[in-house]
């Protein structure tokens, strides 16, 4: 490219560097807050980024575990967060599995097979995506009052029905899985059929082995999203100690009630693996999917 | 061998046995609707797993059958109830309403007996004494665990052979009171009584006779009820209604009220309003930050490149719920970090929360920085797919980086983008997760008769028509869901014209 630099060039470079890092800042000044505010004592505290005086009361609290104030009074946890965290990654882990199972099959045989209505379904299942589930509330809520009074197991306050409701999410992953079958040519399985294998075991036993990564990425994402979801969760959860996190944490910032302290540190606790995961899942995602993209 | 080629069938007949078991459990229970859709369910799966015609279908059931009945019906329904008067007021169906008020009862004259309740082990008894004959009557063990409708007899106390302990504290009677109120006891004498007090058991008698008619008879004021289909009420004579209502349909009257009742067209238009406003608004500001980033991303001049990225993508990767409770905290107009900063810096404490100007301009800078680092990954893509040497063209032409960015980049990316952008339009006008967690929809217009907030979009004033402020009228709410619908499917018909558009661009 250009050889010659001119003075306005350099200029340039170093106004973007400023911009980056003025923006930089502004991003992480919100996790870097958080960080301080946790090891603050107290919950109203204000102060310096750098605490004076670190505390790990809210830390405590967040764990479960009771504390005694400067003032000898014995401070319990407000919220039961692990048990948030806990069924968070109940709800989330089975829905994973169910989604990551309805997903494939439904993606084997809109890859693999010819059947009526295959254009019009995987269009349809486009178009369910433009939806979202919180236009239809008032309509999950009282399908789910209603199964209630026949089995409580799968009414409101209950982990299984939230499961069912995040079931039949699975638009975007059939259409995830199935580009990647795409990808893998189908002569594997047809020379599988040919040593006798039945379609069911050509697809267990020999594509499914070759679609790991993208499985993984699948799994990982339907986990995410259904930690994350908040407005089934908050119109289908009652009860303190059945809450997933995304609905619990809401409660510690009630003007009334504010535990800015409790929390950061709960948010740390809880957001840092969920972040972990997704970056990991953001990273096989990319390299699965061009790793699918060579063998085609 | 013999053993999987069995092990299908055998299977598949358990599980519709168990099927079919559930759906004769469900009918018991009064739920036909259910138990129907149970039924063709399991008979489809039957169909499908047996014939061979339906191979492929048994592929595609589990995960096509889960979409349909939680995603697609839901929404069906939602529509269906946009048509009736289903609120807390008429929660019930007809058959629910009318036994309910056939349940009513009512004291009848005298006969006010006083009552105590006496622990007998692990149970209860209860002791009632005739204060103007001292007849007293004891009650068999209870056990007071659960609140169901029970009928039961006394006998006199003599009879009874048991030294009773002290009588229970009012605390005590106060915890066990669902429970003793579910309680008709039977006198000797075949008078019902049923607690009036927490003292004091009295004799009732139904309130409402059921007549061939259809219409109940009051045994206490003599009216007569009938049950009006229009409105979802048993009313008397003076038409006066009567609760608990029931569900009914009631065509197009909701949808009438959104867009001809003043009280609620007023703030809809308001609501619709902002919530393009807030929508497009969003998808410029997070487009145009993440097309800059993502094109000095793409300066070969410029060092750390790969930290920038990372630090800038973080917002993305943490939980939306969590972002959104944090800065909460940070923008909280007494405690928030953000107002010590600025009242340290330049002795300003904004009202973001209460300010209905600042809670838009709040939730503007909250959801660009979450929605940035998408529209920064979606263009660098973009960006790189540009071939290079049209660059390379107008370095020779002598064009400034301004001219390349608006002569060359921009048009580039902006055909493949729009789609995108379109669906990050779609999402953001639906973005009700962002408005629940942060401002509720408030601060509430002071100027309409229904709450309805200055930062509501519709789906969040739909979700408080339904489940707050307003006597949870499902009904009305259901519609303006439907209303919604027919807007994203706008949307989504834009969106796939300018995606096909994109798609023969490119070929």
């Amino acid at each position: 490219m250009a050889i010659v630099v001119d003075k306005s060039h350099r200029w340039r470079v170093v106004l973007a560097h400023l911009f980056l890092i003025c923006l930089v800042l502004v991003v992480i000044f919100p996790f870097l807050m958080i960080l301080s505010i946790s090891l603050r004592p107290g919950n109203f505290a204000a102060g310096s980024l750098i605490p004076e005086q670190i505390s790990f009361e809210h830390w405590k609290l967040a764990l479960g575990i009771s504390y005694t104030a400067p003032d000898g009074r014995l401070v319990k946890p407000d919220f039961p967060v692990l048990l948030w965290l806990w069924n968070s990654v109940k709800v989330a882990g089975l829905t994973a599995i169910v989604t990551l199972f309805l997903s494939t099959t439904a993606a084997y045989a809109f890859a693999r097979m010819q059947f009526r209505g295959k254009q019009a379904s995987l269009a349809g299942l486009m178009l369910m995506q433009m939806f979202p589930s919180v236009l239809a509330l008032v309509a999950i809520y009282a399908i789910f009052d209603r199964i209630g009074n026949v089995f409580p197991t799968f009414g409101i306050d209950s982990h299984w029905s939230l499961l069912l409701a995040y079931s039949g999410g699975i638009a975007l992953h059939v259409w995830t899985i199935k580009g990647y079958f795409d990808t893998i040519p189908v002569e594997i399985e047809e020379a599988a059929k040919v040593d006798g294998a039945t379609p069911w075991q050509a697809f267990r036993l020999v594509l499914l082995p070759m679609a790991v990564p993208i499985l993984m990425v699948v799994f990982l994402l339907a986990f995410i999203g259904a930690i994350i979801e908040y407005p089934v969760a908050s119109i289908l959860l009652h009860e303190e100690a059945k809450l997933t996190l995304a609905v619990g944490s809401k409660l510690f910032l009630y003007e009334q009630k504010y535990l800015w302290g409790d929390f950061a540190a709960a948010a740390i606790l809880s957001g840092l693996p969920i972040t972990v995961v997704f970056i990991l899942a953001q990273k096989w995602m990319i390299s699965g999917l061009t790793a699918g993209g060579i063998k085609g | 061998m013999s053993l999987s080629r069995w092990s299908a069938p055998v299977l598949l007949t358990a599980v519709l046995l168990v099927a079919l078991y559930v759906v004769v459990m469900v009918h018991a229970a009064g739920e036909t609707l259910l138990a129907g859709t149970i039924l063709v369910i399991t008979a489809l799966a039957a169909w499908i797993y047996s014939s061979s015609k339906a191979y492929a279908y048994r592929y595609l059931f589990p995960g096509i059958g889960a979409a349909l009945i939680f995603v697609v019906f839901p929404m069906i329904y939602t529509m269906g109830i946009g048509f009736t008067n289903h609120s807390s007021k008429n929660l019930l169906k007809f058959p629910r309403a009318t036994q309910y008020l056939i349940d009513e009862t009512y004291q009848v004259e005298g006969g006010t007996l006083q009552f105590t309740l006496h622990a007998d082990g692990a149970e209860f008894r209860a002791r009632f004494e005739d204060p103007d004959t001292e007849a007293a009557y004891v009650s068999g063990p209870l056990a007071l665990k659960n609140t169901a409708p029970l009928e039961l007899t006394v006998e006199p106390a003599e009879q009874v052979k048991i030294a009773l302990g002290e009588p229970l504290q009012l605390r005590e009677l106060i915890a066990r009171q669902a429970a003793l109120k579910a309680l008709t006891f039977t006198l000797p004498d075949g008078h019902k009584i049923r607690m009036t007090g927490l003292r004091q058991f009295g004799a009732v008698a139904p309130l409402y006779e059921p007549r061939g008619d259809g219409t109940l008879l009051n045994k206490q004021t003599g009216d007569v009820l009938t049950a009006n289909f229009k409105t979802g009420f048993y009313e008397n004579q003076a038409g006066q209604q009567i609760q608990p209502g029931f569900q009914v349909g009631i065509g197009l009257d909701n949808y009438r009220r959104i867009f001809t009742d003043s009280a609620f067209r007023e703030p809809f238009i308001r609501i619709f309003v902002w919530t393009v406003m807030f929508s497009a608004l969003t998808v410029f500001f997070a487009a145009a930050l993440g097309m800059l980033l993502a094109v000095l991303f793409n300066w070969d001049a410029l060092k750390f490149k790969g930290v920038y990225r990372i630090m800038l993508f973080l917002p993305y990767a943490v939980p939306g719920f969590i972002s959104i409770l944090v800065f909460k905290g940070l923008f909280n107009n007494n405690f928030g970090e953000i107002n010590l900063i600025l009242n340290a810096l330049f002795g300003i404490k904004p009202a973001w929360f209460s300010d209905p100007t600042l809670a838009k301009i709040m939730l503007l800078i909250v959801n660009v920085w979450l929605g940035y680092p998408y529209m920064m990954v979606v263009c660098m893509g973009l960006i790189k797919a540009i071939p290079s040497d049209l660059y390379e063209a107008s370095a020779v032409a002598g064009a400034g980086p301004l001219t390349n960015f608006f002569r060359i980049t921009l048009p580039l990316i902006l055909k493949p983008l729009t789609p995108l952008l379109i669906s990050a339009f779609a999402f953001n006008f639906n973005n009700f997760v962002l408005i629940a967690l942060l401002t509720g929809g408030r601060p509430d217009f002071l100027d309409t008769s229904v709450p309805a907030g200055t930062t509501d979009l519709l789906v969040s004033y739909t979700y408080r028509i339904a489940f707050q402020d307003s006597g949870q009228q499902f009904g009305l709410a259901a519609a303006i869901s439907t209303v919604i619908f027919a807007m994203v499917a706008v949307i989504s018909l834009v969106q796939m014209r300018f995606t096909k558009i994109a798609r023969e661009e490119t070929r």
